[in-house]
């Protein structure tokens, strides 16, 4: 007998085909290397914890003497590591830690303190002991505001400022607190972060913005007050690939300082499988390297961290437990008492199922912000190689916000509302550049840009001369102060107004402190003044009553008004169907009739079926079908009962034949025969959005060959498994109304059929 | 009260800054929150020059961070407030010259020097030292092999 491994065959099998179709199998995936540090985690080349502290130094560390440190490692014992909370934290099992994590009855606070002694493969290790959902219960304790936020990307694959401009004003609108940019053509930054600022404001006074580019640039563009925070000023896990991109940890604690020397918010930036994608993670785990990240950022006095593999997410998306990692490194940073801004920010995967799943690592504990960012535009106009989440999946997510009862942040606009935030953001665009003389800005523009998409419904700009003005900000030194001058000339005071209070945050420096954000009323929201207090069930985060209504609006939720006024509204062109009571509906004589047994509503208040067949054409149908076999039909309404089978087990008491089709408005339809018990039948079409005219015409036919005692073979009907989901609430609102329309105890009626 | 006073801030009761301790903030220019309107903008009254943090606001801000247990972040808000009367264009050269094989070691210790002597900034200085330190071990100053 052969075995499976014997059988060879050129032909594949059919199942294989279709999964190797399938969009998760065009995702790449490897096999692990630890010895290249191609592995997420628990890599045996990783080291061993240890500290050793002498006089307040700490002169060993991870199995590394003082004299063998890199210079992460010696910036890391000496401005991360708190020694005096080491002897203690280091002396506790991984496990322990962990169950601290996890435990709700366990505040955060005496995490952070166990957790500022600890040593980076201590941390490691103590992840290592966690599944996903634990790490997830951690998240939810450890992140340090208690309400959860979220950030977008506003980008043009054509560097177009104007594009940019409207979908910040729509996404700041949509909630987003932190808006994003980048360019393709560097020197196109002065304009394009102009443009993030204008619509950012315009959207929502208080919304913050950056545009990501080299650390010296960005920093320029901050202090003249064009930005309003900055984010993507890398850390690396070792000491060659931090020298590759040009920094040292000293020269990025510099850096952070002259951030907040002029008030202005910043971040780190940092991933998973930056240093192996680099070619230089000296055979260490990706987690281990991304831990050395965090706690440089913690040593450097930053506030926050961007983590989450970020731009690197394909190297440890392709690994075994590479995601859980991912979920790992931003629980690191919570750990560490930083801002995370956990990534969900680049195309990740072509499956939507893995891309979700990702997604609600942070989406479902929540964290400062869930994504960093989130795509505004569409996923080609990213410039940060598209996100995980894009403009098109807006709807999306607004649904699972819904259906968990998790906020993410967002919510659902209508029409009107994107079309005046973008056209105003448009107009404020438009006004600066006319009042700066810059190249105009048309009418036709605004008007492609309020209703557009995406870059390939707007004209071209003429690019050189843009760039020419880009230049022209540079020289001229166009600063914050003189753009707020322009909007207020531009007759858009508002727009000015909310600028300025973004630059006023400055004096003041509130953005300074861990996870700052401007509130919705203006004021800011930190882990100062909102601290993370979760401590189990009924504790911490909860949406507000104001904010779950708001969650609750979609696009194309039903209202329970529906169906009301459905008669009226029966357009003109079309049969109509009266149906007039004539008396008591009596038990039949004839052999050769079949009873067609309405619902208490059908034909009242409805008048169409589920998908819009006409309750005329409907019984059309039926009555033709009948009368092809020559068969003899009769109308009824049950009024007592909505129920579907006893309004067909009624109709069938009292058919001569016996047989009878019940039908509800929605359009569900059964064959019924007398002697069946009620929950019986002959025939049943329970899908009502399947059930098309000509369906309705056999189902007559049918009907009728059974009352004439021969054994049809049953109507075919399609089976479509999407109905359900697509009919099934709407289902359940008509069948409600069908059951308000229900009169207890009043007997059935005959009917007399006129179809004009 | 001097620039290096604790104001007895409570993070519960004083954070935000620029909503209950308004009194406490003011420009490098003198200025009052409340002074810097949109209408005083439009005046010229109120220039690029007022919309900046003083080092006092930068030291009540580390007030804060050093209570709620955050002394790194308490320490970078104090390196920063060392900073604010350094030029933007001086504050990105140091930060350029702090670059893996930028600097010597003796540039890296007269920038030291600098930031000590002229802006009073001994925090920073000291972080430049250190650096120049940790790079001549690691081979990290301008000239060292690769």
């Amino acid at each position: 007998m052969a075995t499976v491994s014997d059988v060879k065959t050129t032909r594949r099998s059919r199942r294989t085909e279709i999964l190797e179709a399938r969009p998760v199998n065009r995702d790449g995936f490897v096999e692990e290397w630890p010895e290249v540090g191609l592995i997420a985690m628990e890599s045996p080349h990783d080291p061993k914890p240890s500290i050793r502290v002498e006089d307040g130094t700490i002169v060993e560390m991870d199995g590394k003497e003082r004299a063998e440190f890199d210079f992460i490692d010696q910036f890391i014992a000496d401005h991360a590591i708190d020694v005096v909370a080491a002897e203690r934290a280091m002396s506790m099992s991984s496990g322990e830690i962990a169950r601290m994590i996890v435990d709700p009855s366990v505040s955060r606070d005496e995490v952070v303190a166990v957790a500022r002694g600890l040593t980076p493969e201590k941390l490691l290790t103590v992840l290592e002991t966690m599944n996903v959902v634990e790490m997830m219960m951690g998240m939810q304790k450890m992140r340090a505001r208690r309400t959860p936020s979220n950030q977008a990307h506003s980008t043009s694959v054509r560097d177009n400022p104007l594009q940019v401009a409207v979908d910040a004003a729509e996404a700041a609108v949509r909630g987003f607190d932190e808006l994003e940019t980048t360019i393709g053509v560097v020197r196109y930054a002065p304009l394009v972060a102009l443009g993030l600022q204008v619509g950012g404001q315009t959207g929502r006074g208080g919304v913050l913005t950056q545009c990501a580019l080299e650390e010296a640039t960005e920093l320029r563009l901050g202090m003249r007050g064009l930005t309003g925070y900055a984010e993507t000023i890398s850390v690396y896990g070792t000491e060659r690939v931090f020298m590759d991109g040009d920094d040292t940890p000293w020269s990025k604690a510099f850096l952070a300082s002259a951030y907040a020397s002029r008030g202005i918010k910043m971040r780190f930036t940092s991933g998973t499988g930056s240093e192996v994608q680099m070619g230089n993670a000296e055979g260490k785990s990706m987690l281990y390297l991304e831990v050395r990240c965090v706690m440089v950022t913690k040593g450097a006095g930053v506030q926050g961290l961007q983590n989450g593999s970020i731009s690197c997410i394909g190297v440890p998306g392709a690994v075994p437990s590479g995601i859980r990692a991912v979920l790992a490194e931003n629980l690191a940073a919570s750990l560490m008492d930083l801002e995370c801004a956990s990534g969900n920010d680049q195309t990740f995967s072509h499956s939507d199922t893995r891309r979700t799943a990702r997604l609600l690592m942070q989406f479902l504990p929540g964290t400062d912000f869930i994504c960093s960012g989130y795509s505004s535009v569409p996923n080609y106009d990213n410039m940060f190689a598209g996100s995980n989440v894009d403009a098109e999946d807006y709807d999306d997510w607004n649904v699972l916000q819904r259906d968990l009862k998790v906020d993410g942040g967002l919510k659902h606009l209508s029409d009107d509302e994107i079309l005046a935030t973008r056209n105003k953001a448009a107009r404020a665009l438009q006004a600066v550049f006319a009042h700066f003389g810059f190249p105009e800005i048309t009418d036709e523009e605004v008007e492609a840009v309020t209703y557009g998409h995406g870059s390939e419904d707007l004209p071209r700009r003429a690019v050189v001369e843009d760039l020419k003005a880009a230049q022209e900000m540079e020289e001229r030194g166009i600063t914050g102060v003189d753009v707020v001058k322009a909007l207020e000339a531009g007759g858009f005071g508002d727009v000015a107004e909310n600028y300025l209070s973004v630059l006023r945050q400055r004096v003041a420096g509130d953005l300074l402190q861990t996870s700052a954000i401007i509130g919705k009323d203006g004021k800011t929201l930190s882990a100062v003044n909102d601290p993370n207090d979760y401590a189990g069930p009924a504790t911490g985060y909860r949406p507000s009553d104001g904010r779950w209504q708001e969650m609750k609006r979609l696009r194309s939720a039903m209202s329970r008004a529906v169906g009301e006024g459905d008669v009226a509204a029966a357009r003109g062109a079309e049969r109509t169907l009266k149906l007039t009571e004539i008396g008591p509906a009596e038990r039949g004589t004839r052999v050769d009739e079949v009873v067609l047994a309405l619902s208490p509503a059908f034909g009242l208040t409805f008048s169409r079926t589920i998908v819009d067949v006409p309750h005329a054409d409907l019984v059309r149908e039926l009555l033709a079908g009948i009368e092809e076999e020559g068969v003899a039909a009769r109308v009824i309404r049950v009024r007592d009962s909505s129920d579907l089978a006893i309004i067909a087990h009624t109709g069938a008491k009292l058919s001569g034949s016996g047989i009878s089709v019940g039908i509800q408005s929605r359009g569900t339809t059964m064959i019924h025969q007398r002697d069946l018990a009620q929950l019986s039948n002959l025939e049943l079409f329970p899908q009502s959005p399947l059930l098309d005219l000509e369906t309705f015409r056999r189902i007559g036919r049918n009907a009728a060959r059974y009352a004439k005692g021969d054994a049809p073979e049953p109507v075919p009907v399609r089976n479509d498994f999407m109905a359900r989901p697509r009919f099934q609430a709407r289902a359940a609102v008509l069948h409600i109304k069908e059951t308000e329309s229900v009169e207890p105890g009043k007997p059935p009626v005959e009917l007399e059929v006129a179809i004009g | 009260m001097m620039d290096n006073e604790s104001a007895g801030l409570d993070p519960g009761r004083d954070f935000p800054l620029a909503t209950h301790r308004s009194e406490l903030i003011q420009t490098p220019t003198g200025k009052r929150l409340e002074e810097l309107t949109l209408d005083a903008v439009l005046k010229g009254d109120v220039t690029a020059e007022d919309l900046r943090i003083t080092p006092r606001t930068l030291r009540l801000q580390a007030e804060i961070a050093d209570a709620v247990r955050r002394p790194q972040l308490a320490e970078n808000m104090r390196r920063a407030a060392e900073l604010t009367t350094v030029p933007d264009e001086r504050i990105l050269e140091i930060y350029n010259a702090l670059r893996p094989r930028a600097s010597t070691k003796q540039q890296l210790l007269e920038i030291a020097d600098e930031l000590e002597d002229r802006y009073g900034a001994t925090a920073n200085a000291a972080l430049v030292r250190e650096a120049a330190e940790v790079y001549e071990r690691r081979s990290c100053l301008a000239g060292a092999a690769q």
